[in-house]
């Protein structure tokens, strides 16, 4: 099928085959110096049965141009941000500075081994020390660890750090109290990583308002189980919860902690801070809320903010200043330990502190301005083409349904794929959970006027296809390389890497 | 601020257009008492020229980053081939989210199918995943995974693995259930103990050892693998050095059932410990029970290949507390950095890569070994690390080789391990010249050995 040549549509090089049907034997795309010491004998220094015998059969064999036009025509079928809007809603897919790559790559940091001695490294542990105090301001909370790889690795960091104090604060005691609360809009990431720290989960219910049950809230405390409460705010619907202060209190009253899902702090740098308003323990996404690149699935950075109680739990080592210099503190006896080697992503720690200072503190608040009058701009756009199910102001994003539509046959997956035929990347969508066929628009700052005009333009031309041309949306994309894959059948008989021919048929 | 395409004036005309009177007026929902006053304790906005002196000023900093280096143990120096960081810098790349959307995302998904492939094929595994946070981390998730599977809840494990790595583990299992039994190394080889496959029963889930280990010996996984296999337990292999696997037996035709490597010697820079990137490879029959995002074949209406997220029942954001781990975000663009190492390296280049990080160990060691007073107490097989055992306390040799010689010597395993004072871990790449090795030589020789000669007559 790969020797069938298909005309130019809207890619260049739709043809591309994976690189190990491209491979040619005796092909070569590197050169290394000549060896410069006595070969010896392999036999001598490692002995035959711990060698490899296999002589790295069916690995690719290809030239250096063959690399360089494999990736750029495959690079070529990927939409991203620098082509325009990618409004994932709860992604805050940003501009990604080309100032915050340059300074990643700065050989001093670049070049630098994560075990050089303290004194040898002083610059770059400078670096994550600023960073630290830097988002300890933008938080309000006082102690931080930037040691987790991604959010949903601190998450599970915050909700460890919780465990451990509720078993330093309440010894034998501690072990009643094993129940997470998390609202039925949150992240999956948040029940999974409750599991991971011995968590059982209850699920606390929305109001029609799109904001969490406090009475409901209340009833699940009163049983004296609950270790804490995991929230997002604003919550993945885009709505602030405003009565955080007063959820916080019913969580502490109960002998609980209170865990925020930092997603969205998009909506709130510079404009309010997690830690004035009760919470005792954040993480933050330097890939969503500080512009490190998404990278098409990472790295993250997960860093995590919480009070002076709960700090003798962070993970070790703590980066800490004395005097004039930086140094790494081991001597943290109720750490809940490392949760990754070395010191964590700290190239998008780099990125991170370019983008602040970068920014200045009032850039900080004019992008929280613009990212959220941009989410508004939208809401007041499509209200009435489609279906807005919480009237009040949204924040940084804003969630809209397929209901008006469905009734034609029209559902969210095919409002989303017939938007990749008017140049826009699709929304969130069928996230959060609890809104039926949900589209969850989340524009950034990092879009202009116009543009977000002709999105509201693409999306009422949509509604108005789905009313009176069902069939054009619901077998949309029409502009794409490939068509809608059969994600069913992928699953039924999974196919997760490329196997020489022989070996294929003989499978 | 440049990064915002709307001007003042527009942003203003919007706020208008929504009936607002002013930005303030966009937080409401907010209550005013929660809402800050004045601006951040933060900087003020930088220039790009005052930006890019004062990091350059912070790098300069780090004396570290422009020595010779002997540094290795979980992070190494190789070399980079110019057109990996041409390739991850595409914008249509790095400025990417995870491909949700896979008509328009088929590069980015391509590439993990050839990425899963390559992880395969150099691990001897039968299914990768797209990519887990680092190396340690795809341990503590391997641990987790042979709890699944066996449903048994011991896990044993050799002091000879990367001591961070088993400081992760630690973490992860502390509320699963886990008994983490650790099982000291052989002083003699430098290798896992006999004791290890003694300490395996039916109560266990998994033996886990580090191939090559963190001084650098390489382990017999053959016969550790056939010890787990007898209990009914599996054998989950770590590498944090995955060049060796050019050269080495792929613990995949060992008999190992899960495999975890870093997989930063493919392209990635040293960068002080990250972004790395975690490869995680296993069994078919297991490949259910995978943690982690997996890039599966598919076809259109009109039988066009492709590529889509695939088995997503067992991730966190179908499965929610039940999910196989809680990990979304992973390593994509360092998992991209990896393909196109070894893509472009291919086949042969990284057996040669392999080969010289070997041969050149050798000469490193065997030359050492000869300096009176220095020795190498592990006898076992070595691929690029090897212990140097030294006259006097291995930081203070260490220091005075950095500052005097300006050679970052090794890495002292008293930050590991507090009995081996005069311990210390060499790495050798194909980076590293003959001329950078005979001055290690000359520099030990001068400063230490001659010193030894008269202390220790």
């Amino acid at each position: 099928m790969t020797s069938e040549i298909t005309k130019v549509t809207t890619h260049l090089s739709p043809n591309e085959q994976l690189i190990f049907e491209r491979s040619q034997k005796g092909r070569i795309g590197y050169r290394l110096p000549p060896l410069d010491v006595e070969e010896l004998p392999l036999d001598k220094l490692i002995p035959r049965n711990f060698q490899r015998d296999d002589d790295l059969e069916s690995m690719p064999e290809v030239s250096e141009v063959d690399v360089i036009r494999h990736f750029v025509r495959m690079s070529t079928w990927n939409y991203s941000i620098d082509l325009g809007m990618y409004p994932l809603g709860s992604c805050t897919m940003k501009y990604n500075s080309r100032l915050n790559e340059r300074v990643a790559r700065i050989p001093g940091f670049a070049n630098l081994h994560p075990l050089t001695d303290e004194r040898d490294s002083q610059g770059a542990l400078q670096v994550i020390y600023e960073l630290q105090q830097h988002l300890i301001e933008i938080t309000g909370l006082p102690e931080i660890s930037l040691q987790p790889a991604a959010g949903a690795h601190g998450e599970m960091t915050g909700i460890m750090i919780i465990r451990a104090f509720l078993d330093a604060r309440d010894g034998e005691g501690a072990s009643k109290r094993r129940t997470m609360l998390i609202p039925d809009s949150a992240h999956g990431t948040n029940p999974a990583s409750a599991h991971l720290s011995g968590f059982s989960v209850k699920t606390i219910k929305s109001t029609s308002e799109g904001l969490t049950d406090l009475d409901h809230l209340r009833e699940l405390c009163a049983h004296g189980d609950v270790a804490g409460l995991m929230l997002t705010n604003p919550n993945t619907l885009g709505l602030f919860e405003r009565n955080i202060q007063e959820i916080c209190q019913i969580v502490h009253a109960a002998g609980g902690l209170v865990y925020m899902d930092g997603a969205n702090m998009n909506a709130l740098v510079g404009v309010a801070r997690p830690g004035d308003m009760g919470v005792d323990v954040i993480h933050l996404n330097l890939h969503k809320t500080f512009s490190t690149p998404h990278g098409g699935g990472g790295p993250g950075s997960g860093p995590c903010c919480c009070t002076k109680a709960l700090a003798p739990f962070l993970p070790v080592p703590r980066i800490v200043k004395s005097g004039e210099s930086y140094r790494l503190d081991y001597d943290q006896p109720q750490s809940i330990g490392r949760v990754k080697a070395f010191f964590g992503n700290y190239g998008m720690m780099l990125r991170a502190l370019s983008y602040i200072l970068t920014h200045g503190n009032d850039g900080l608040r004019e992008a929280t301005e613009a990212a959220v009058l941009n989410s508004r701009y939208i809401a007041e756009g499509l209200t009435g083409t489609y279906e807005k199910p919480f009237s009040s102001p949204p924040m940084h994003e804003v969630v809209f349904t397929d209901k008006l539509q469905a009734r034609k046959g029209v559902h969210t997956l095919d409002i989303a794929k017939r938007l990749i035929d008017y140049g826009f990347h699709p929304m969130t969508i069928y996230f959060p959970l609890i809104v039926q066929g949900a589209m969850l628009i989340e524009p950034t700052e990092s879009v202009g006027r116009q543009e977000l005009d002709q999105f509201i333009a693409a999306m009422k031309m949509i509604a108005g296809e789905a009313l009176e041309n069902p069939e054009l949306v619901l077998t949309a994309p029409h502009t794409t390389r490939i068509g809608r894959l059969d994600e069913a059948a992928a699953a039924r008989k999974p196919v997760l890497r490329w196997k020489p021919k022989a070996k294929a048929d003989a499978a | 601020m440049r990064y915002i395409p709307n001007s003042p004036e527009e942003r203003a005309e919007m706020l208008a257009a929504i009936g607002l009177g002013s930005a303030e007026e966009l937080f409401d929902s907010i209550p005013e008492t929660l809402r800050l006053r004045g601006l951040l304790n933060t900087p003020a906005a930088l220039s790009e020229i005052e930006l890019l002196s004062r990091f350059e000023e912070m790098a300069a900093r780090n004396a570290g980053a422009r020595r010779t280096t002997f540094l290795g143990a979980g992070a190494y120096s190789h070399y980079i081939p110019t057109i990996v960081d041409h390739v991850i810098s595409r914008s249509e790349f790095f400025t990417a989210y995870t491909p949700y959307q896979p008509e328009i995302s088929q590069g980015t998904l391509q590439t993990i199918f050839e990425f899963q492939t390559l992880v395969c094929q150099l691990t001897g595994m039968e299914v990768a995943n797209a990519s887990m946070y680092d190396g340690s981390t795809g341990l503590a998730e391997a641990v987790l995974m042979s709890e699944r599977v066996t449903r048994r809840s011991k896990i044993v494990a050799s002091t000879s693995v990367h001591p961070e790595y088993l400081e992760v583990v630690k973490t992860y299992v502390q509320h699963a259930g886990i008994d983490l039994e650790l099982i000291e190394f052989d002083n003699e080889t430098g290798q896992a103990g006999a004791t290890l496959a003694a300490a395996i029963d039916d109560e266990t889930a998994a033996v886990v050892v580090q191939s090559p280990n963190f001084f650098g010996c390489v382990e017999d996984l053959t016969t550790l693998a056939d010890a787990a296999h007898a209990r009914g337990a599996l054998l989950v292999v770590a590498i944090t050095e995955a060049i060796s696997l050019g050269l080495l037996k792929p613990p995949g035709a060992c008999g190992a059932d899960i495999v975890v490597a870093e997989g930063q010697s493919f392209g990635v820079p040293l960068s002080f410990g990250g972004p790395y990137v975690g490869l995680f490879a296993t069994r078919e029959k297991y490949a259910r029970q995978i943690p982690g995002r997996l890039v599966g074949e598919a076809y259109d209406k009109q039988g066009r290949r492709g590529f889509v997220l695939t088995l997503a029942t067992r991730e966190q954001h179908i499965r929610r507390e039940k999910a196989t781990s809680n990990i979304c975000t992973n390593e994509g663009l360092i998992a991209l950095a990896a393909t196109v190492y070894l893509e472009t390296m291919g086949r042969r280049g990284i057996q040669e890569v392999a080969q010289q990080c070997l041969q050149k160990t050798a000469y490193a060691s065997q030359r050492i070994a000869q300096l009176p007073g220095f020795s190498l107490p592990f006898s076992g097989p070595r691929f690029n690390e090897f212990v140097v055992r030294g006259p006097i306390a291995a930081s203070d040799l260490l220091s005075r080789l950095a500052g005097e010689k300006e050679i970052e010597g090794g890495i002292a395993l008293s930050r590991f391990f507090p009995d081996l004072k005069s311990d210390f871990l060499v790495c050798v790449t194909e980076t590293n010249t003959r001329a950078q090795i005979d001055a290690l030589i000359e520099a030990l020789t001068s400063l230490f050995a001659n010193k030894t000669a008269r202390t220790q007559p």
